[in-house]
Parts: structure tokens; sequence; C-alpha cells
């Protein structure tokens, strides 16, 4: 609704972020990220396929500081995407729309990813150092 | 495509500081959203200062004092001062809602105050509605049935019927939660935004309305149902508690539904 001769009334610069808006905004960088992280996958499958050279190539890079960072990154993302999805799909049979349980399920999600995130990488790390 | 950032001709600058009441006991400072259409100039945020000792409790108590007694230029719509009208609909504190039911002994630190966020501003904290006007008359507001009613006595209707009504025909059409939709920020010319959706729904759910089939045909579209993504600001924000949201979820659902 731009006008010509009237000024637009500020919306993003002065709206208050609140767990609504938030969430809603990460789902949808979330998913950004794991188009992204999809050509990692490609990547390490492509190696595999290739040979014993090429897969040590990305064994070593995801070893690294900055691909454990990475994964870390991913894992979080996929998480985050995954709770956040299924609490999507839960609304739209129109139910856990009230505004308390819009909260309660916000926070779940938030545990969750927390929690499976942190999850993985105990075990990946425990299978990894073994 | 959504632009976050605002037009060369809206961004807001500072504006004038007016002086305070002298031996204000409780001085607050309101910061306030002004754009005159004569002066060509950009908006600005005028400083004011209220003394809450001689101020009624609500933001637009304040305001009218400011108007009263310091600038007489400022400018807002308000008429019922009770939360009934939905006139003086405004962003306050960072969110949208109704001056008149908003205390000032709830929000911390200077008040600022701006008009509904992203419509384009006829002056100061007024915006312009004549779009979303005309998105609440595209979805045909009003009773429409091909049978006839009772010779002698109104559309008959259950008290369960009449149930599924409450939380919709509450709405004032403040547009608080409109304002509030990201969505409707970024593609406002065809999203119709959670008001007029809630109003949509309003006409489904009455069990006396016939034209169920053609409404949802109208909303069946990827711009004026389906930008929404259930972020939920409008529920958070509407002022008399009711629930958009769940409102257009119910509309997604029937037209799943009639499938």
């Amino acid at each position: 609704m731009a006008s010509e001769t009237r000024p637009l009334s500020p919306h993003l610069q002065v709206y208050r972020w609140q767990l609504t808006s938030v969430l809603s905004i990460l789902h949808r960088a979330a998913g950004l990220a794991l188009a992204a992280g999809t050509i990692l996958l490609i990547w390490w499958l492509v190696a595999a396929a290739i040979g014993p050279g090429a897969y040590a190539g990305i064994r070593d890079f995801l070893g690294s500081w900055i691909g454990l960072l990475l994964l870390f990154g991913w894992s979080l993302t996929l998480y985050y995407h995954l709770c956040n999805g299924i609490r999507h799909l839960f609304w739209d049979t129109a139910h856990g729309l009230e505004l308390p349980q819009v909260y309660a399920g916000g926070w779940t999600v938030l545990a969750a990813t927390a929690a499976l995130t942190a999850m993985s990488w105990i075990i990946g790390l425990i299978h990894w150092s073994a | 495509m959504a632009e976050f950032t605002l037009p060369a001709n809206s961004k807001i600058g500072t504006g004038k500081t007016w002086p305070a009441p002298p031996a204000a006991q409780r001085p607050r400072r309101f910061r306030v959203y002004r754009w005159n259409p004569e002066d060509g100039k950009n908006p600005v945020m005028d400083t004011y200062t209220v003394d809450l000792a001689d101020c009624a409790p609500m933001v637009l108590d304040a305001l009218l004092k400011i108007k009263n007694e310091i600038d007489t230029t400022l400018t807002f719509r308000r008429s019922c001062r009770e939360g009934v009208c939905g006139s003086c609909a405004m962003n306050i504190d960072g969110v949208n809602t109704l001056a008149c039911i908003t205390a000032i002994g709830d929000i911390k630190g200077d008040v600022r105050i701006y008009p509904l966020p992203h419509m384009p501003v006829v002056k100061d904290l007024v915006p312009d509605l004549t779009h979303i006007y005309a998105q609440y008359q595209s979805i045909q507001p009003w009773l429409q049935s091909d049978s006839p009613p009772p010779p002698d006595r109104e559309r008959p209707q259950s008290i369960d019927e009449r149930a599924k009504l409450d939380g919709l025909w509450e709405c004032i059409l403040c547009f608080c939660c409109t304002g509030a939709c990201p969505s409707w920020w970024w593609s406002g010319e065809r999203y119709l935004g959670p008001a007029v959706l809630l109003q949509a729904y309003r006409w489904l759910a009455d069990s006396r309305d016939e034209k169920t089939g053609e409404r949802l045909d109208l909303l069946e579209d990827p711009f004026r149902l389906y930008r929404c993504h259930t972020i939920m600001n409008c529920t958070r924000t509407c002022p008399k508690g009711l629930n958009p949201g769940k409102a257009i979820a119910e509309i997604k659902k029937l037209i799943v539904l009639r499938r």
C-alpha cells in the first residue's frame, strides 16, 4: 500500500519482537539453511561414490572445527524445523491456536530442539571417539 | 516483493522536544510520530512531557491532554474512550492496541506511539484505511440467503448455532491485528489480512448464511487466504482478546473438508 504522496508508517522498525513472530521467521530461516545444507549432503554422497581418496577429503573437512560447527548448526536447524513443522501440522487441524497454547507450544519446540540436538551430539561424539 | 526498509519519504527524523510542565510531580515522556501533509517534510518523533499526577490513567488520556494543553495540532482518531469503537488503534510501546484501554502505568520508560504499521499516513497517528475497507467490502460482509425469511419473524437460529458466532461478532474492526501481521505488510495488496478473514469466517460460521460455497471459492486463492503463515501476531495483539489466527485456520480447514 505504498503511496506516492503519503509516508508509509514504520513496521519492522518499531514492532516489538515476540515469540510468535520470532519463531515464525526462524522457521523460514531454518528452511533456507537446510536447503543450503543439502549441498553438503550431496557433496558427502558424491565423495563416497567417487572413492576413498575423495571421501577422506570430506571426512577431514567435517572433522575440522569449522565442519563440526556447520554440522552442529545444521542439526540444530533440522530439529527446529522438524519440531516447529509438527507444530504447524497440528495447527492445520485448527487446534492449539489459543494464545496460551501458542506460547506453550513455542517454548516446547525450543526445548525439544535443544534436547534432540544435545542428545544427537552426545550419542554421535561417544561413537566417534570410540 | 517485501521491502523491509522504509521508503525515502517515510524515514523518521528527530522532531521537537516540547517543554515539560513546570513543577511536574510525575513527569513522563511521550515520543509521538508526527507527519504533516502540508509542510512537505519527512515524519518526525516529537517528545512531550506529561505530568501523570495531573492526568487520567490511559494513553488516550495523555494524548488528549497533550492536544488540549501542549500542542493542538497533534492529530489522532478517537471516539468512545472505552474500547468499543476501535478508532484509537495505534502502535504503543511496540504493539498495536487501543490507546483508550492501554494504561500508561503498564509501560516502562518513554511511551513511544506510532500509527498502525505499514499503512499510508494521512496525518500524525491517522492511517489511511481505504485499502483495508475495500478488502473488507470484497468479502461481502452481510447475510446472504436465497431462502426467504419466515413472514412474521426473524430467521431462527438455535442456541448452539448462535454460540458459533461468539468470538467473531465482537470484532470492532480496529485493524490492530492486520497492522501487526508481517504477511500483510509484505503482501497486503492481495492478502486480505487477519481482521478481514476473521469477518469472512464470521459469515461462514453463520447458520443463516447460504453462500458458504461462494464465499470459500473467493477465499481459495494463494494470496487472499493462504498468505497466512500462522505467525499469530494477530491473536497476540487483539485488544478485544479475539483469535483471528484460529478463525483463519478454520477457513483453511473448511476448504480442505469440502473436497
